[in-house]
């Protein structure tokens, strides 16, 4: 399990996170809400240890970060990131580095391996596009590719940085239903997301983060009564009972 | 975009039988012909030991044979070169230069030809291009080696070597002489002994590049994700470059500045043979291989008995190349 103590993190003269306890609980999903530039992909990236904090501990199954190497981190966390480079390979061999970290020299992909890929395929419901090449695909045939390769890494935690942007409702509801079977499965899952209503019908907690300062964390409802929300978005976030739950809507403030 | 088939592993191993036998005749090519024409059996006959003293198995033994090996060697290196380079830098458009292999071994031989007219710059272009990459990988190391910066260094380095290089043919006029021949590259009156330096150079980089093909797949996948997969991004990038120029800086060091052998060959095989590293690395060995043997050999026979420097035919056949790639690439999807 992650665990953020008091982490800080920022550049000379500039906090971009300031004093952020969270756990990464498993069996949950959690949402990082909050405006553009509150440190949300910072914070992820921060606990992943590919960026450099200022203060405070990043502790991993308790150990403290700094003293595990990379590959240990990556056999207990996937990380997806926001911004990716698309490769001219297929979405099988895409989904097969997702076991670079199990890797010996001289890094040949072993059978066990390849199906740990061929399961993720079928788990992220990619498996049609399994043989056709990664810069082909559509957005949305991508993103369940990435998904797969961070479920081949067999992680107990996945982070995801904005893993719907750009897809379309259907494919932001597939995601977020990979999210909600994987915390099922006991994972833990942490996800960035920017809708809100997405967020609210999909977490099992919400950590809501506003000028680098943790503004809020708790369940989407104990979320909504504080209305935080509304405060740090400046929208009015409401909701309507449906038979399938409470649905949520912004309008402007 | 048009594409290029991609093949299966079956298919790219007799791809890659097809490029070793292209390459086999090249090799045999180039030593049969020329202006004296030495038919294969004189020449298994040279080679062999079967034959000796006549003035074929001389021909062959201390010219055609050097000057083979040379354009298998630099052309293999050339090609591995540019496929790492590209790959790391993840810029299809990156060649040795970009990292200041040209500049760097351009500089040190006008300074060679300079100071020590007469005296070959082999040692001193090996020598000058590690220092230009070097120099490049240590401003781009301290400003956290992302591609960008290292192609920004790259083009400073390059160009404040170029100004040297202007500078030194301006005040010593005579150094043209040395320099002109290395700019423009050639493989002519080449020796064994000549090229074995570079041979071991070119032999240890190229097993190491290909031990690393792997880590190399995971890089083209972007720094974040490569990190997030347990893989040193940052020092492998450059351990990934130094290699590629300890590759470009041994092929130039006896074959002067060839264009194009570095850029061509991995966009060719990258659309054969797709991305994965370890086949592409294979297939640029043996292309780059084939690739400048064949122009070579173009060279030698097109106006025989007159000599075009190989630079030139490459230069000739490799720009409408490059420029059909480019008209080719436009609306190329490669980033989310």
């Amino acid at each position: 399990m992650i665990e953020l103590q008091g982490l800080c993190v920022g550049y000379p003269g500039q906090a971009v996170l300031e004093n952020i306890t969270l756990s990464f609980q498993p069996g949950q999903v959690l949402i990082l809400l909050g405006p553009n530039g509150c440190g949300k992909s910072t914070l992820l990236r921060t606990a992943m240890g590919l960026q450099p904090k200022t203060g405070g501990q990043v502790l991993l199954d308790g150990v403290p970060l700094e003293k595990r190497s990379a590959r240990e981190i990556a056999r207990k966390a996937a990380y997806l990131a926001q911004s990716r480079t698309v490769p001219n390979i297929t979405a099988r061999r895409m989904v097969l580095h997702g076991r670079f970290p199990y890797l010996t020299f001289p890094r040949r992909y072993r059978p066990q391996d390849h199906e740990a890929a061929r399961r993720a395929l079928e788990w992220a419901d990619a498996s049609d596009v399994a043989d056709r090449p990664m810069q082909e695909l559509s957005g949305g045939q991508r993103q369940k590719v990435y998904l797969a390769m961070a479920l081949a890494q067999d992680t107990e935690t996945i982070l995801m940085d904005e893993p719907t942007t750009y897809l379309d409702v259907g494919h932001q509801l597939d995601v977020m239903d990979v999210a909600r079977r994987l915390a099922g499965q006991g994972k833990a899952v942490v996800v960035v997301l920017h809708d809100l209503c997405l967020a609210m019908r999909s977490a099992d907690e919400i950590a809501v983060l506003s000028e680098g300062r943790l503004a809020a964390l708790g369940t989407p409802e104990a979320v909504y009564a504080s209305g935080i929300l509304d405060k740090v978005f400046a929208i009015k976030l409401g909701r309507m009972e449906t038979e399938t739950g409470f649905q949520y809507y912004c309008t402007k403030r | 975009m048009k594409r290029w088939p991609t093949f299966s592993i079956r298919s790219k191993g007799r791809l890659l039988a097809v490029l070793a036998l292209l390459t086999a005749l090249a090799a045999l090519l180039s030593i049969c012909l020329g202006a004296v024409f030495v038919p294969p059996g004189q020449v298994f006959g040279a080679l062999s030991g079967q034959i000796t003293g006549t003035p074929e198995a001389r021909i062959v033994l201390f010219a055609r044979l050097p000057r083979t090996c040379g354009c298998l060697l630099a052309g293999m290196a050339l090609a591995v070169s540019g496929a790492v380079i590209q790959g790391v830098l993840n810029n299809p458009l990156a060649a040795p230069n970009i990292i200041g292999v040209n500049s760097g071994a351009g500089l040190a031989v006008a300074l060679c030809s300079a100071v020590f007219p007469g005296v070959s710059g082999p040692l001193a272009a090996f020598f000058g291009a590690l220092a230009g990459v070097f120099l490049v990988l240590f401003i781009a190391e301290k400003t956290g080696a992302a591609r960008i910066t290292l192609v920004l260094a790259g083009v400073a380095v390059s160009s404040m070597f170029s100004a040297g290089i202007d500078a030194v043919l301006t005040f010593v006029p005579d150094a043209l002489n040395g320099y002109s021949d290395f700019r423009i590259g050639g493989l002519a009156n080449l020796s064994m002994s000549r090229i074995l330096p570079a041979f071991w150079v070119i032999a240890i980089a190229m097993v190491l590049a290909l031990a690393l093909s792997g880590e190399l797949d995971i890089l083209l996948l972007g720094a974040e994700t490569a990190q997030s997969l347990g893989l040193p991004a940052k020092p492998l990038r450059l351990v990934l470059l130094a290699l590629a120029a300890a590759l470009a800086g041994a092929a130039v060091s006896f074959c002067g500045l060839l264009g194009f052998v570095g850029l061509i060959v991995p966009h060719i095989m990258r659309r054969l043979v797709g991305e994965e590293s370890f086949w592409l690395l294979f297939s640029c060995a043996l292309g780059g291989a084939a690739l400048l043997t064949y122009c070579d050999l173009l060279a030698r026979i097109l106006f025989a008995p007159y000599e075009l420097p190989v630079g030139i035919v490459l230069s000739l056949a490799g720009g409408p190349f490059f420029i059909w790639l480019l008209l080719r690439q436009r609306g190329g999807r490669t980033h989310d």
